[in-house]
């Protein structure tokens, strides 16, 4: 017995050491970037493996110039809208469609879902040049409206949602309906808010997503003053060549924000991306 | 179905179904459904130069996709980076995901810390690995006293590339695989333990088979994802990079055709060509479920 015990401790003690290697190699490079942010180029680039904090005390001053250079109130602005947007047409739309697919009776139900269904089996960048060319003929190259365009509907979260509307027990509603309630009505009132986890869930990811967003943003906002922080990270490579604390700095604002969301509501992330992403 | 007359209940029903569904239908045959047409519409035309209509050319943009050596290597190098990234990417998240799954202490702060990178931008990611990276003054190079030309050798820069690939997806596929195991009943675990299986024996003869499901599903979700990877090149890679040609993925070359080169024809011909390539391969994965998917 004694020796299964040892046994035991030993298989804890190197699961930790593992769990603490993998989580060492997942933390370097972000530590790497903020120490690297807040040194002098000079620092940055010198080649001594334990010369990892900076020696002539922290600057912040690099975040400053790059906040100013780039002007990031701004992208911050623009992708925090972009977001907004995003999320607020995703829900709505997924929500109304999601409820009608999962509880209601219609003709021709069935056709127009596997228009949801087909959407989703398609690689995404088959719809990129025809959007961008709509949204270039509206003359809405580099406004918000083009940011937001192919989020305005979701077949993914119409999808997610009629899985969650067809989850709830279907006693409930004809208790409302037998109180003279018409449809809108038991939506609103009674069905709605019952699947208040599966629109959370939806929002996070709609959210997540918009925010990594490279490629479109790119195409549709390229002027400075218009566009989001991945795009705009993707422009200032090509001028910082070799400012590394200036390219780290960037970074770092890049990220934060969305990292201390993340870390202050790490649960709702999680369960909401890992029951989106489980559903997809 | 009969033909039936509807009541009056009925109609009024599908009158308010129809004005749900409407936004979200309206909304995908405009945003998704014209869009494939006008895509492959488009990919039989010339694209004219400023001013001039484009000019249909038949199956030309084809032809010469598949006669340039670009377009296969690109096609090589999306699959060389499918191949690190799928793979690793699921077996080291599916260890991680086990052990977090034994309620030892800290396992929430495990998980926080390996899910980080999935709420990072991309772009950011891609640049901070660029500078780790970095043959002259990157950190990786200086911890190990080496002058490897991590992203700029052709023969190496396909590797690191799929390191970040790997490094950024496994917090995903762990919370996948960590709902997938909770889904497994305590009870099977009891039992093996009765009869004296070993960890080892439990993980192979329990956890593979009735976690297949979900398995299954990652693969398939990461290799849809990675054919279609473009981030991390079009990051990391500079347009001067002489390894660029051996690590340029499909979607990058579709970028470039379509919105630096201003080829929309040839565009639309090449992401056509990717969407039959995946369509194909989602077959294949089809096929693969039946036989390799474990259901109760």
């Amino acid at each position: 017995m004694e020796s299964y015990e040892t046994k035991k401790r030993l298989t804890t003690i190197l699961i930790y050491v593992i769990l603490f290697i993998v989580s060492f190699i997942m933390i370097v490079p972000f530590a790497w970037m903020i120490l690297t942010a807040l040194k002098t180029n000079q620092e940055a680039i010198s080649v001594n493996p334990f010369y990892i904090f900076p020696a002539s005390g922290w600057h912040w001053e690099n975040f400053k110039t790059v906040w100013k250079s780039y002007n990031f109130l701004i992208l911050y602005k623009n992708t925090l809208l972009m977001i907004l947007f995003r999320v607020i047409c995703a829900c709505l739309t997924a929500t109304m469609a999601g409820y009608a697919f999962g509880r209601l009776k219609f003709p021709g139900k069935n056709a127009l879902f596997s228009l949801v269904l087909i959407q989703m089996m398609v690689p995404a960048q088959i719809f990129i040049i025809p959007q961008y060319v709509m949204v270039s003929k509206l003359g809405m190259l580099n406004t918000q409206f083009g940011l937001v365009f192919p989020g305005i509907v979701t077949a993914f979260g119409t999808y997610l949602l009629k899985v969650g509307y067809e989850g709830l027990p279907k006693d409930l509603e004809e208790a409302a309906g037998l109180d003279g309630c018409n449809v809108a009505q038991r939506f609103l009132k009674i069905m709605m808010p019952l699947t208040r986890s599966s629109m959370v869930s939806l929002g996070i990811f709609t959210a997540v997503f918009a925010f990594k967003d490279l490629m479109w943003p790119m195409i549709v906002c390229s002027k400075a003053e218009t566009t989001t922080l991945s795009a705009a990270l993707a422009k200032m490579q090509g001028q910082y060549t070799s400012d590394y604390p200036a390219m780290m700095a960037a970074a770092t604002l890049a990220v934060v924000p969305m990292v201390v969301i993340y870390v202050i509501f790490q649960k709702q992330f999680v369960e909401g991306i890992a029951t989106s992403g489980g559903k997809l | 179905m009969k033909k039936q007359k509807m009541s009056v209940a009925q109609k009024k029903e599908a009158m308010w179904s129809y004005l749900f569904v409407a936004p979200t239908i309206i909304g995908l045959v405009v945003l998704n459904f014209y869009p494939i047409f006008s895509t492959i519409y488009q990919s039989f035309f010339k694209t004219g130069d400023f001013g001039l209509g484009n000019i249909f050319n038949g199956v030309d943009n084809y032809v010469k996709l598949m006669s340039d050596s670009t377009i296969w290597q690109a096609f090589w190098n999306t699959i060389k980076y499918a191949i690190i990234e799928v793979p690793f990417g699921i077996a080291i998240a599916l260890v991680l995901a086990v052990f977090l799954n034994k309620k030892l202490a800290g396992t929430s702060a495990f998980r926080t810390i390996f899910f980080l990178p999935m709420v990072c931008a991309p772009a950011a990611v891609a640049m901070v690995w660029k500078w780790l990276y970095n043959s002259q003054f990157g950190l990786l190079n200086n911890i190990f006293g080496t002058q490897i030309e991590w992203i700029t050798n052709p023969k190496i820069a396909w590797i690191s590339i799929g390191v970040i690939g790997v490094w950024s997806i496994i917090g995903y596929n762990m919370v996948l695989f960590i709902s997938g195991l909770q889904e497994i009943p305590g009870d099977y675990y009891e039992a093996a333990r009765i009869d004296g299986a070993s960890g080892i024996r439990q993980f192979f003869d329990i956890t593979i088979p009735l976690l297949s499901p979900t398995t299954f599903f990652i693969v398939q979700t990461r290799i849809i994802g990675a054919l279609t990877i473009f981030d991390l090149m079009f990051m990391v890679m500079d347009k001067t990079n002489v390894a660029l040609s051996k690590v340029q993925s499909v979607v990058y070359l579709f970028y470039d055709y379509s919105f630096n080169i201003g080829d929309k024809g040839m565009g639309s011909a090449l992401v056509v060509i990717l969407l039959i390539f995946i369509m194909i391969v989602t077959v294949i994965l089809q096929a693969a479920e039946k036989k390799f998917v474990y259901h109760n």
